[in-house]
């Protein structure tokens, strides 16, 4: 990974940068003032028991979910701004979900092609060069004329991530999208996953994954009621954690 | 109108079981459809015997036909059409209810409950009165008949009935669509036309048919404002005959048309459902 050349000047190079962002549904605080930047081509992975907000975090920087307080910046666009042009924001950040969320009654193809087509307004044939590039990208060639219906659950969820990168993103959110699938289809999305990564684009994931996390984030937080509780490279954040907080996480879920 | 009525006479069991057992070997189709066809099969069986000057019952039925089936497929022009107006205009009330604008949202769910909690005749009459008998068009005059009235007066139920089939529909397809098309910049009518109603067709169609089944059947209605269909050439056949023993046969031979159009409608549906049910 190419951690120790982008951990240097973040700040000014973040792509994603959040200050000081709170959220609450109801009484129920589920952001609680969260601070972080990710730089251009970081790899950054969210940890944290259920229900700490970390899903909440990903929808609130793609302008899915809006924020009480705090700011929000993504490639320049402030998301918290009352101005804010939602559609160029979430043509920059792609997010993938945990339920893959396909269009059930499209093919593969033709998921993947749908946004570009209607909602970049995009030359058809070129789109179509495009996601057929994609689905070979995400290793579904031959697959793709089948209807989501018809594919696994880790395939279903590949062209998800097929059909996110079609509107080229310069970003990527990955929310516990290996959460729902059956544990010999997980290897394949991460496989996906890892090889984004190492195409130089910006990740942000939620994930249980923790070897993955491990071993494919520059930076790992760790998340516990709508707070980071502490954020490092994944060696110290792993080895040597230092709250006691993240201790008692880290020894429940290795 | 009420010519027929004051003398029916009562059924003779004998003629009748005779009748039945006649015909019981030949039974082959659907319980229902025998039964009807029984009903007027007992009565030709019963006086082609003692008819004596008079033709059959069965041979009068025959003659009959093409006048009672020109009636019948008023029955079927009115309901088509009122299928066909309440279902394009109950599909924008539907998609209405779900307008994230109150302004919008609050009437259509009025306009909605309030026919579909309304008698059928009392909306049929109230179509019947309320539309003019024609229009004026750049001068020209467009007359309005009164059938095309009546499939107004049937199309406003329909319109309800379909705004509701639409707004359920919308709404048991899952959020997750929802936000990924969100999330992929989609905007919300794009999401509603493209992602979720062609989802949500095949959950409306079962239910969009077993309606149309009804509006065909509720479409005699039409006959109590005085627009002919199947009822009313029933009527004139048995007034122009005058023969009491024509009475139950006929409107048996009606029921069986009816029968015979509703009946596959109904099959399919079910058909439908079971084929569909757990496709998403």
């Amino acid at each position: 990974m190419a951690a120790g050349g982008t951990m240097s000047g973040i700040s000014g190079d973040a792509v994603v940068s959040l200050r000081d962002v709170h959220k609450s549904f109801g009484a129920t605080e589920v952001l609680g003032g969260i601070s972080m930047d990710v730089g251009r081509g970081d790899v950054v992975c969210i940890i944290g028991p259920s229900g700490s907000g970390k899903s909440t975090l990903l929808r609130c920087i793609n302008a899915l979910v809006p924020v009480d307080r705090g700011e929000i910046v993504v490639a320049g666009m402030t998301v918290t701004s009352p101005t804010l042009d939602k559609l160029a924001l979430r043509r920059k950040v792609g997010i993938v979900f945990q339920q893959y969320n396909l269009f059930p009654h499209k093919t593969a193809l033709q998921n993947v092609m749908m946004a570009p087509i209607h909602v970049l307004k995009r030359d058809r044939r070129e789109v179509e060069e495009l996601a057929r590039q994609l689905m070979r990208k995400v290793r579904l060639s031959g697959k793709e004329a089948c209807y989501p219906g018809e594919l696994s659950g880790g395939q279903q969820q590949r062209v998800a991530i097929a059909r996110s990168l079609a509107m080229k993103p310069e970003v990527m959110m990955f929310d516990e999208v290996t959460a729902a699938l059956d544990p010999e289809t997980v290897k394949e999305v991460l496989t996906t996953i890892r090889e984004l990564a190492e195409d130089g684009m910006t990740c942000m994931l939620v994930t249980h994954e923790m070897g993955f996390a491990r071993e494919i984030a520059d930076r790992v937080y760790f998340t516990d009621r709508g707070v980071i509780v502490e954020h490092g490279p994944p060696k110290e954040l792993f080895g040597s954690p230092r709250d006691p907080r993240t201790r008692e996480f880290l020894e429940h879920v290795l | 109108m009420s010519r027929p009525f004051a003398v029916l006479l009562p059924f003779r069991p004998g003629d009748g079981l005779a009748g039945i057992a006649g015909h019981r070997a030949d039974r082959r189709a659907a319980a229902g459809l025998a039964l009807a066809a029984g009903l007027i099969l007992v009565h030709a069986a019963a006086h082609a015997a003692t008819a004596g000057a008079k033709p059959a019952v069965l041979e009068t039925l025959w003659r009959w036909t093409p006048f009672l089936l020109g009636g019948f497929v008023w029955n079927i022009v009115i309901s088509a059409l009122a299928m066909a107006v309440g279902t394009a205009l109950g599909f924008l009330l539907g998609i209405a209810q779900i307008s994230q604008v109150r302004a919008v949202r609050a009437p259509s769910w009025f306009a909605t409950q309030l026919l579909r909690n309304a008698p059928w005749l009392v909306l049929l009459f109230y179509c019947m009165y309320l539309l003019p008998f024609q229009l004026h068009v750049f001068g020209t005059r467009i007359g309005i008949p009164d059938w095309l009235k009546a499939a107004f007066g049937f199309a406003l139920p329909v319109m309800a009935y379909v705004s509701e089939i639409v707004r359920g529909a919308i709404r048991s397809i899952p959020a997750g669509q929802w936000e990924s098309a969100e999330a992929l910049s989609f905007t919300r009518s794009q999401t509603i036309w493209m992602i979720v109603i062609p989802q949500c067709l095949k959950r409306m169609l079962p239910a969009w048919m077993n309606l149309y089944a009804i509006v065909t059947m509720a479409s005699v209605l039409a006959n109590v404002v005085g627009v002919s269909e199947g009822l009313t050439a029933a009527r004139e056949m048995l007034a122009a005959e005058q023969r009491v023993e024509l009475l139950l046969p006929v409107y048996a031979y009606v029921l069986l048309w009816f029968f015979a159009y509703c009946y596959p409608i109904a099959r399919a549906t079910v058909f439908l459902e079971r084929r569909w049910a757990v496709a998403h």
